[in-house]
């Protein structure tokens, strides 16, 4: 049948061809914003992401403006917040607990997750694969629009005149499940349930991208063993966000159900203003129950991905191959495991059996050891390293920084018995924001100064970048390591004012202190967005291999078109971390030279797999 | 073209999108198993009531099973290029399909004419849930149902183009089977 063989061919063409040469006219729509080219792609999600960071930030310096200066007069506030400004001048109480929880969504969700592992998952998963593109290129532009959506919604909400969202981050029922709770467990809550729907559809389409592409599109030599850590790394966090992110649909969906058609998922024998609400036979735990299995989860989709983006640059920057390859793969999967089964830990005390707590502080301590390998490992890469403080240097190193830091506060807060002194304190708020916030942060950031001469085909600013990065660097410690001292002294997070207990006012000026770094470090990423935005269009044009990478992003043209690489994609044969090898005449070996063409640097199983290398297709480098 | 490259070589790679339906399957089994499991904490917690189940339900479990059995008939003719028993074999699934959906809603109805609503006891706004998530479930692949069969008329689903039939047929099997599954466990844990 003639006609069946046309749509033969179409099926199972290979994407080489008709890639090659993708020159054809493309309308700005096309091209800028309905696209489906992985690399315009991951700058949206990059500006989206680099928008929420700056509402966030803003939002958590008004916050932090009442925290450490409770009599302040916001007068001045008044042409953007408006009403939430009291007759007084002051912060409005309800306003203050929508700007905590918009604060904490954005900055998990938006910039972290969207931001981060949307940025980078897109950007370098087909180039360091050698893949003309994702899997599927609609799919991926759809995944986009679905978190472009869910923006807008978020971002309507918090024009609305009840306010956003106010339950915090984490919306827990009842609070959120009764819009008669307080004013932004309205209309407020309603939108962001929505836009929380949006964004899940958003990562599943995309995660279900990453991992398809990560499997089945790496080009020929591209084996699992030879796979960029910062490809494992965005491998492991999509199948991490498949795994949790539908659970957080189902706890949202409950929700909704509960709020809006009156069932009693989680609700039970509540009275409000004297009067019993008919809701029986729920439970408020189990809401608990189904979001920490995906919010635990869902701070490892923070961070891994800023560990991987960590580990190539640290290891470019040392000259020296990664410490422990398959340590570092090893523990990701461990973190990657354990992050499903230690959920509970955020529920010490919601009057859990004590037993079970013991169990999951085991478990949750045991998080410990694939993370202080990880930490070893960073360290001992460095070690005698020829180190070339880059600013994405520099920002990796701080992140390597700010995850033990914080990650030796999880210890103390692991334990079921600590944590009855130290839950919902700013001791956990300082803990999260230095393991989590700061580190993951700081990943983006390297991650934008590294590979931004492959995004936009130019260097940003090396002194702006590094003055950015000490003015951040001590901006942030000096901002969440008072926080451990205040948490510990027994503050509660999202408390407006502690002005009434006689016991805090010792703390006075450290809170004040707190504030004037928050605003000093907000004050410093508006070097980093004048860098980002100036260096696009008028820094100086980058060189081919500007770091003198391994990976294969750094084999396409300056600015690569939609099928990255204007010939065949190139072949891979070895892995990405030889740096500084003995015998060889340059400081590093790219992933497209064969052992063939290295013999003076080759070891003996090297030698022998040489004679086994198809060559075709490689021009001869050493001619 | 690379996937030939990969077969010269001997090793069988899945099409990729194939691949991403396996992906999607198991997000959706984990909507599913995170819904059961908050099933059994809740009925650990007490205030539970006993349920009688439709006996719709059992109609639709054996019109879903049959749904089945005439989508592999469809797919094994696009194997053979029986051309025409593809198409009858899509149809009939369709109708099938349509008929557990009436049937699902028919159930609901006999549910609250026993007094199980979906405000109420946890124990019955479960059911509703589940039965509901599957169906939207159901509509998506309905549609995708509705793709292939435009397709066949087209002539482009035959032995050497099985990609979209062959994931309709995994989406098809997987969602009567998670039916199964469903009715199962809430009978068997009422």
């Amino acid at each position: 049948m003639s006609v069946t063989d046309i749509q033969l061919q179409q099926d199972t063409a290979g994407h080489d061809d008709h890639h090659d040469d993708h020159d054809h006219a493309q309308s700005f729509v096309t091209k800028y914003i309905f696209c489906t080219d992985h690399k315009i792609i991951a700058k949206q999600f990059l500006i989206t992401g680099i928008f929420w960071a700056l509402m966030g930030g803003i939002m958590s310096v008004i916050f932090r403006l009442q925290l450490g200066f409770p009599e302040i007069q916001l007068e001045w506030l008044r042409p953007i917040l408006g009403q939430w400004i009291t007759p007084e001048g002051q912060l409005d109480q309800e306003f203050y607990l929508a700007l905590v929880t918009m604060h904490g969504t954005i900055m998990v969700f938006f910039v972290l997750t969207a931001g981060l592992s949307g940025t980078f998952s897109n950007f370098l998963i087909p180039l360091q694969c050698g893949a003309r593109d994702m899997a599927s290129g609609f799919m991926n532009m759809l995944s986009y629009w679905f978190f472009f959506l869910s923006s807008v919604v978020m971002f309507i909400s918090i024009f609305i005149e009840t306010g956003p969202a106010s339950g915090g981050w984490t919306i827990y029922p009842p609070l959120s499940a009764l819009p008669q709770a307080m004013s932004g467990s309205g209309m407020g809550m309603t939108l962001w349930l929505v836009s929380m729907a949006l964004f899940i559809v958003s990562t599943l389409l995309g995660g279900i991208n990453y991992i398809t592409t990560v499997i089945n599109l790496r080009t020929e030599g591209m084996s699992f063993s030879r796979l960029p850590l910062t490809i494992w790394a965005f491998f492991i966090t999509a199948i991490l966000g498949l795994l949790s992110f539908p659970v957080l649909f189902s706890a949202a969906l409950l929700l909704i159900f509960d709020r809006s058609l009156g069932t009693s998922f989680y609700l039970s024998d509540i009275y409000i203003a004297g009067e019993a609400l008919p809701h029986l036979g729920g439970s408020p735990i189990l809401f608990q129950h189904l979001f920490w299995f995906l919010g635990h989860p869902e701070v490892y989709i923070v961070i891994l991905p800023a560990l991987g983006i960590t580990s190539e640059i640290i290891s470019t920057n040392s000259r020296k191959p990664i410490f422990g390859y398959k340590a570092m793969i090893g523990s990701m999967l461990g973190i990657g495991f354990l992050s499903f089964i230690v959920w509970a830990h955020h529920m010490f005390i919601t009057g859990m059996n004590p037993f079970l707590g013991s169990i999951f502080t085991i478990l949750t301590l045991i998080i410990a050891v694939p993370s202080a390998i990880k930490a070893f490992n960073y360290i001992t890469t460095l070690w005698k390293g020829n180190i070339i403080f880059t600013p994405a240097m520099l920002f990796s190193i701080g992140l390597v920084s700010f995850f033990i830091s914080g990650g030796v506060t999880g210890l103390f807060l692991g334990n079921s018995v600590l944590d009855i002194h130290l839950h919902d304190t700013y001791f956990v708020v300082a803990h999260f924001h230095l393991v989590m916030g700061s580190a993951a942060f700081f990943g983006m950031l390297a991650g934008v100064y590294h590979w931004f001469p492959k995004m936009f085909g130019r260097m940003m600013n090396d002194k702006l970048g590094k003055i950015h990065f000490w003015l951040t660097f001590v901006g942030v410690y000096l901002v969440f390591f008072p926080l451990h001292y205040i948490g510990i002294a027994g503050f509660p997070r999202r408390y407006y004012a502690f002005t009434s207990f006689d016991t805090f006012s010792g703390f006075a000026d450290l809170n004040s202190l707190v504030s004037i770094a928050a605003i000093l470090t907000l004050g410093a990423q508006f070097i980093f967005l004048f860098n980002f935005f100036y260096s696009i269009f008028r820094g100086k044009l980058a060189p081919a291999n500007p770091w003198k990478s391994n990976t294969l992003e750094w084999t396409t043209p300056r600015f690569p078109k939609h099928g990255n690489w204007p010939g065949a994609i190139p072949k891979v044969y070895r892995w990405a971390y030889d740096y500084s090898k003995p015998g060889a005449p340059d400081d590093f070996i790219p992933q497209t030279t064969p052992y063939s063409h290295t013999p003076e640097s080759n070891l003996d199983h090297e030698n022998e797999s040489a004679k086994s290398e198809d060559l075709t297709g490689v021009e001869k480098v050493n001619d | 073209m690379t996937g030939e490259v990969v077969l010269k070589k001997g090793i069988r790679s899945m099409h990729p999108q194939k691949f991403g339906l396996w992906l999607f399957l198991i997000s959706v089994v984990m909507i599913f198993i995170s819904l059961s499991s908050a099933y059994i904490v809740k009925k650990g917690a007490g205030e539970w009531i006993y349920i009688d189940f439709p006996e719709m339900f059992k109609i639709t479990s054996v019109i879903i099973v049959l749904s089945s059995i005439s989508m592999h008939y469809a797919y094994i003719s696009a194997k053979r290029n029986n051309i025409k028993s593809i198409r009858v074999g899509l149809a009939i699934t369709g109708i099938l399909a349509a008929l557990f959906v009436i049937g699902q809603f028919q159930a609901w109805g006999e549910l609250v004419d026993g007094g199980f609503h979906f405000v109420g006891n946890p124990a019955s706004s479960f059911i509703y849930v589940f039965s509901g998530l599957h169906i939207a479930h159901l509509f998506g692949a309905l549609i995708f149902l509705g793709v292939v069969l435009t397709n066949s008329f087209q002539y482009r689903v035959h032995s050497k183009s099985m990609l979209r039939i062959e994931m309709c047929t995994t989406f098809w099997h997987f969602l009567g089977g998670l039916w199964l599954y469903l009715y199962l466990f809430l009978v068997l844990n009422n």
